[in-house]
C-alpha cells in the first residue's frame, strides 16, 4: 500500500468512527437542550443498546433486523424508565445533582451487565459480510452502513426538528420551559420523549459499532468521552457543532494512532479536547453566553 | 455540631458530642497498642484513614465550592507515585518525595483548574473524566517511568525524629494524626475568608463575583487544595501499602472517592470520614453474608451506583447531614446579642466635585438587538439617580454593564476617575461598586449575618483588618437594615422581604462608593415598600453614599431621586429632576404611547 491509499484508509476508518461520536453525541445534546445537564450515562445508552442486541440475536436466536428493531424499542422503553428514575425526581435540584446520579445510573448500569454478561466481550457480526475494494483501499462494509446510517438519522433529526410540530415543541421546550408551558405545551412529556429518543440513538449507535469494537462493559464509558469532548470542540449544545466534531475526533484520533503511537488512542481526543477549551473555550459553532443577572 | 462560621454574640451552649466523637478518634488508633490486631483490619484501617484524606479533598471541591472533581484518584496517585518512584526509583527520603508527590499533585489541580474553571460545571465533570484516563494511560503505558502495570514493590516506610514507623500499628498511628490535622483544616476552612468565598461560589457564584469574591481564583484554590490532599492521601497510602500499580488510581477509584463523600455528607469533614469508613467496611460486611445472599457481592458495584442515585435523591446531605438535622431539632438556638452593636458607619468623603458614575458612548449589542445604544451619562457624588423606562428598555441591560457581568460593545465606565470598562465584576467592587439584583441572589443556605459577612470582605473595604472587624461591619449592616436579631437565621428560611433586605445590607456592609439598586421595590407589598422609602432615605441623608437604581414604581423614584434618567430602546430620551421628566411629552409617549398613533 502506498502512503496516499493509507491516508485514503485511515481517514475512511476516521470518518466512521467519528460517526458513532456524532451520534452519541447527537443524544448528548438533545439532553442538554431539553434538561440542562450533562448524561453521563449517555454512553452506557450504546453500550446497553450492544448488549441488547447480543441478547436478542445470539443468545435468543432471533432473525437479524428483529433483533435490531426489538433492541431499539428496548431501548426506548429504558429511555423513559432512565428519565423518570434519574432525572424527573431531581430535576428542581441544579445540575450538580442530577449529573451526579446519571453518574451513579452509569455505574449502575455497567455493573448489571457484567453481573448478566460476564466480563468477557461479546462479538457481533457485520450487517452485512464483506466490504469494497477500490485501488489499494478497503471499505469494510460494517464502516460504509455506518456513514450511511449516521446521515440518515442525521437528516431524519433535521426533519423532525425544522418541519414537525413535534419538533418545534421539543425545540420550545429547550429554549424556554415555563413560556412553553404557558403555551400548553406539556414540558415534562417533550423531555421524556427526548430522553426515549436519545436513548434508542445511543442503543443505534451500539449496535453499529458492536460488529467493529467488541461489546464489552467499557465501550460506552469511552465513545460517550469522545463524544462528549465533540460536543464541546464543536460548540456546547450545537447540534450541528455534535457531528462536526464527532467526525473531527474519529478522524483526528485515527491519524494520530497511526502515524504517533497506538496505546495513546485514547488520549489524542482529551488533548484536542484541552487545546480546544484553552484556544477556543466557545468550540467551532458555539457562541459565548454570559449569564443573565 | 455547628456549621456555620460565625456566629452572633451569644451564650455559649456546650454539647458532649464534640468530646464523645474526639475520645473515639484518640482510642480508634490506640487500639492496636492495647489488644491484637489481626493484620488484615490494621491495613483495612490504613486503607480508611488514606483514602478519607482524600475524600477530605472532595468535601473541599465539591461540597464547600461546588465543583465536581472525578479525577482525585488521578491526584491521589500522583502521592503515591511520588513517593514510590522517589524511594524505590530515584533513593530519596520518604518525606521529600512525600512532599514531591503532593506539590505535583497540587500543580497539576491547579493547571486543569485554570484551563477549565472558568467555563463551570459540565465541562469540569467531563476534563475531570478525562483527565483521570490520561492519567490512568499514562501510568499503564509509560512503562519506563511508572514501570507500567506491574507497579511498583519495595516501598519503605519512612521514619519520624528518631522513631521508625515501619511497624504497622505505628504507620497507622501517624495517618491518623495527618488525617485528625487535615479534618480540623478542613473543619476551620469554612470559618475563614477564604472559606466564606468558597461557600459564596457553590451558593451563587454571579452574587458572589458581584459582591467582590474573585470566583475564578477562589475555584482553583479550592481545587489545588482538593488535588493536594489526594497527594498527601496516596502518599501515605503507597508507604502504607509498600505497592502500588495503576489500578489503584483509575477511574473507578475516583467514583468511590465520589460515593464515599455524598454517602457520608459533602458538607462535612466528618461525613467525608464517615462515608469513607463505612464504604471500606462494607464490602467486609457482604463477606460475613450467608450463602443464601452471596450474590450481593457478584452486583456489589451496581447497587453502589444504585446507592449513589437513592442517595442524591433521598438524602443529598448525605448521613451526617442526616445525623446533624436531628440533633438541631432538640437545640433551640438562643436568640442573638443584639446590643452594643455600633451604627453603620456609610460614609465617604465628598471633596471633588466630577462625577462618580460616567458613562461614555456605552453600548451593548445582543446581536442585531441594541439593548444599550450611545448612552452618556453622569451620575453626581452623594445623590439619588434613578434610571426609568419602559420594559425592555435597556435598563437592567445597563446595569449589568455598569456591574461589569456584561462586557460593552463599545464606550466606557468610569468610577471615581477610574476606567474600569474592561474590568471584572469583582474589581469593581473592590473600586467600591456595590449592587443588589432584581431576582435577589443571596447564598441561601448561608445565615444573613455569612451573607453579609461576604459582602464585607471585599478588597480595599476601609475596615480593620481581621474576622472580629468583619463581623461587626456586617452586624452593623443588619442593624442598619433592621435586621440584626435574624443574624443566624439561614436566609432560605428568610421571608422575601427580609431576603431583600439582606440583599441590601450585604451591598452596604462593603462600604460602597456607589451603589446599584436593581428594581429593589419589585414585589414588596405596600408596607414593605414604605419601610424601603424610609431606609432609602437614610441611606442618602448625608453620608455622602452615591445611589443608581431602576424601580417600575414611579412613587417611590419620586420620592427618592435627585436626578431621574429615562430610557426607551436603549437610547437616552430624557434626563432632569423628577418634576421635569415625569411631565416630559416623550417621556409620557414612551409610556403611555403616543396619542397620536392611537387609533
Amino acid at each position: 500500500m502506498d502512503a496516499l491509499a493509507n491516508n485514503f484508509q485511515v481517514l475512511f476508518q476516521g470518518l466512521a468512527l467519528g460517526s458513532i461520536y456524532a451520534l452519541v453525541a447527537l443524544g448528548f445534546v438533545l439532553i442538554i437542550r431539553a434538561t440542562n445537564v450533562v448524561n453521563f450515562a449517555q454512553g452506557d445508552f450504546a453500550m446497553l443498546g450492544a448488549y441488547m442486541m447480543v441478547a436478542f440475536l445470539v443468545s435468543v436466536g432471533l432473525p437479524y433486523w428483529l433483533s435490531f428493531l426489538l433492541a431499539l424499542v428496548g431501548m426506548g422503553v429504558f429511555g423513559l424508565v432512565f428519565n423518570y428514575g434519574v432525572y424527573y425526581p431531581l430535576r428542581h435540584r441544579g445540575f450538580l445533582p442530577v449529573i451526579i446520579s446519571t453518574l451513579g445510573a452509569s455505574i449502575f448500569l455497567q455493573n448489571t451487565v457484567l453481573a448478566i454478561f460476564g466480563a468477557q466481550p461479546k462479538r457481533l457480526d457485520n450487517v452485512i459480510a464483506g466490504g469494497m475494494q477500490i485501488g489499494a483501499v478497503f471499505l469494510d462494509s460494517q464502516y460504509l452502513v455506518i456513514l450511511a446510517v449516521t446521515m440518515v438519522m442525521v437528516a431524519f433529526q433535521f426533519f423532525l426538528f425544522e418541519h414537525t410540530m413535534l419538533g418545534k415543541k421539543l425545540q420550545a421546550t429547550s429554549q424556554d420551559k415555563d413560556m412553553a408551558r404557558l403555551l400548553g405545551i406539556p414540558v415534562a412529556l417533550m423531555i421524556a420523549i427526548t430522553f426515549v429518543y436519545s436513548s434508542a440513538l445511543g442503543g443505534l449507535a451500539g449496535v453499529l459499532v458492536g460488529p467493529v469494537l467488541f461489546v464489552s462493559i467499557g465501550m460506552g464509558s469511552i465513545i460517550a468521552l469522545k463524544a462528549f469532548a465533540a460536543t464541546i470542540i464543536g460548540g456546547f449544545g450545537d447540534v450541528k457543532g455534535a457531528i462536526v466534531g464527532g467526525l473531527f475526533i474519529g478522524v483526528i484520533e485515527s491519524f494520530a494512532a497511526f502515524y504517533i503511537s497506538v496505546p495513546y488512542k485514547d488520549a489524542y481526543a482529551f488533548l484536542m479536547l484541552f487545546l480546544v477549551l484553552v484556544l477556543r473555550p466557545q468550540g467551532f459553532f458555539g457562541e459565548r453566553v454570559a449569564e443573565k443577572a | 455540631m455547628r456549621t456555620q462560621s460565625l456566629e452572633a454574640p451569644r451564650a455559649r451552649h456546650v454539647s458532649p458530642w464534640p468530646f464523645i466523637l474526639f475520645a473515639i478518634a484518640v482510642a480508634v488508633p490506640l487500639l492496636p497498642y492495647y489488644t491484637h490486631v489481626s493484620h488484615f483490619v490494621l491495613s483495612m484501617f490504613m486503607q480508611a484513614t488514606t483514602y478519607a484524606i482524600a475524600v477530605l479533598g472532595m468535601v473541599v471541591v465539591l461540597g464547600y465550592t461546588g465543583q465536581i472533581n472525578l479525577a482525585q484518584a488521578a491526584f491521589f496517585g500522583f502521592g503515591a507515585y511520588g513517593v514510590a518512584l522517589g524511594t524505590v526509583a530515584h533513593g530519596m527520603s520518604f518525606w521529600l518525595s512525600l512532599a514531591i508527590g503532593i506539590g505535583i499533585a497540587g500543580l497539576a489541580g491547579g493547571i486543569l483548574g485554570m484551563t477549565t474553571l472558568r467555563l463551570g460545571g459540565h465541562y469540569l465533570a467531563m476534563i475531570t473524566i478525562s483527565f483521570q484516563q490520561i492519567f490512568d494511560l499514562v501510568a499503564v503505558n509509560w512503562i519506563g517511568v511508572t514501570r507500567g502495570p506491574d507497579g511498583v514493590a519495595g516501598i519503605a516506610r519512612p521514619s519520624l525524629f528518631g522513631y521508625e514507623l515501619s511497624d504497622d500499628r505505628a504507620y497507622l498511628l501517624l495517618c491518623s494524626l495527618v488525617l485528625y490535622a487535615m479534618m480540623a483544616a478542613v473543619w476551620y476552612l469554612p470559618r475563614t475568608r477564604l472559606g466564606r468565598a468558597m461557600r459564596g461560589v457553590r451558593e451563587n457564584e454571579l452574587a458572589a463575583e458581584v459582591v467582590g469574591v474573585h470566583t475564578l481564583r477562589t475555584k482553583i484554590i479550592a481545587f489545588t487544595l482538593s488535588a493536594a490532599l489526594g497527594g498527601v492521601g496516596g502518599g501515605l497510602y503507597a508507604g502504607g501499602f509498600a505497592y502500588i500499580s495503576p489500578d489503584n488510581f483509575n477511574f473507578q477509584r475516583a467514583v468511590e472517592f465520589l460515593s464515599m463523600v455524598l454517602l457520608g455528607g459533602v458538607q462535612s469533614p466528618f461525613g467525608g470520614a464517615l462515608g469513607t469508613t463505612l464504604l471500606i467496611l462494607l464490602p467486609e460486611w457482604l463477606k460475613e453474608m450467608p450463602p443464601s445472599l452471596q450474590f450481593i457481592k457478584d452486583v456489589y458495584l451496581a447497587i453502589y451506583g444504585l446507592a449513589v442515585i437513592l442517595i442524591m435523591v433521598f438524602m443529598p446531605e448525605g448521613i451526617w447531614g442526616l445525623l446533624r438535622n436531628s440533633w438541631m431539632k432538640f437545640r433551640t438556638a438562643p436568640p442573638v446579642d443584639t446590643s452594643g452593636i455600633t451604627p453603620l458607619n456609610l460614609d465617604i468623603a465628598v471633596t471633588e466635585t466630577t462625577p462618580l458614575l460616567k458613562l461614555e458612548g456605552l453600548q451593548k449589542y445582543f446581536g442585531g438587538l441594541h439593548a444599550v445604544d450611545g448612552i452618556d451619562l453622569e451620575v453626581a457624588r452623594g445623590t439619588v439617580h434613578a434610571l426609568i423606562g419602559p420594559n425592555g428598555s435597556g435598563k437592567t441591560t445597563m446595569l449589568n454593564v455598569v456591574n461589569g457581568i456584561y462586557k460593552p460593545t463599545g464606550g466606557h465606565i468610569i468610577i471615581d476617575g477610574n476606567d474600569v470598562t474592561l474590568k471584572s465584576p469583582h474589581e469593581r467592587a473592590a473600586h467600591g461598586l456595590g449592587r443588589t439584583f432584581q431576582n435577589i441572589r443571596l447564598f441561601p443556605s448561608m445565615s444573613a449575618l455569612e451573607n453579609v459577612i461576604v459582602g464585607a470582605q471585599r478588597d480595599n473595604n476601609p475596615i480593620e483588618p481581621g474576622a472580629k472587624a468583619l463581623r461587626e461591619r456586617a452586624m452593623s449592616a443588619l442593624q442598619f437594615v433592621g435586621l440584626a436579631d435574624k443574624a443566624d437565621t439561614i436566609v432560605r428560611s428568610l421571608p422575601y422581604g427580609h431576603q431583600r433586605l439582606v440583599e441590601i445590607a450585604r451591598a452596604l456592609a462593603g462600604h460602597p462608593k456607589l451603589l446599584l439598586l436593581d428594581e429593589p421595590a419589585a414585589g414588596l407589598n405596600q408596607t414593605e415598600k414604605m419601610n424601603l422609602v424610609e431606609l432609602l432615605k437614610k441611606l442618602r441623608s448625608g453620608h455622602g453614599l452615591t445611589i443608581f437604581l431602576i424601580d417600575h414604581d414611579m412613587g417611590l423614584v419620586e420620592k427618592v431621586s435627585d436626578r431621574i434618567t429615562v430610557l426607551n430602546f436603549g437610547k437616552k430620551i430624557a434626563e432632569g429632576t423628577p418634576q421635569e421628566v415625569l411631565r416630559h411629552p416623550d417621556v409620557i409617549a414612551a409610556y403611555l404611547g403616543d396619542g397620536s398613533a392611537a387609533a
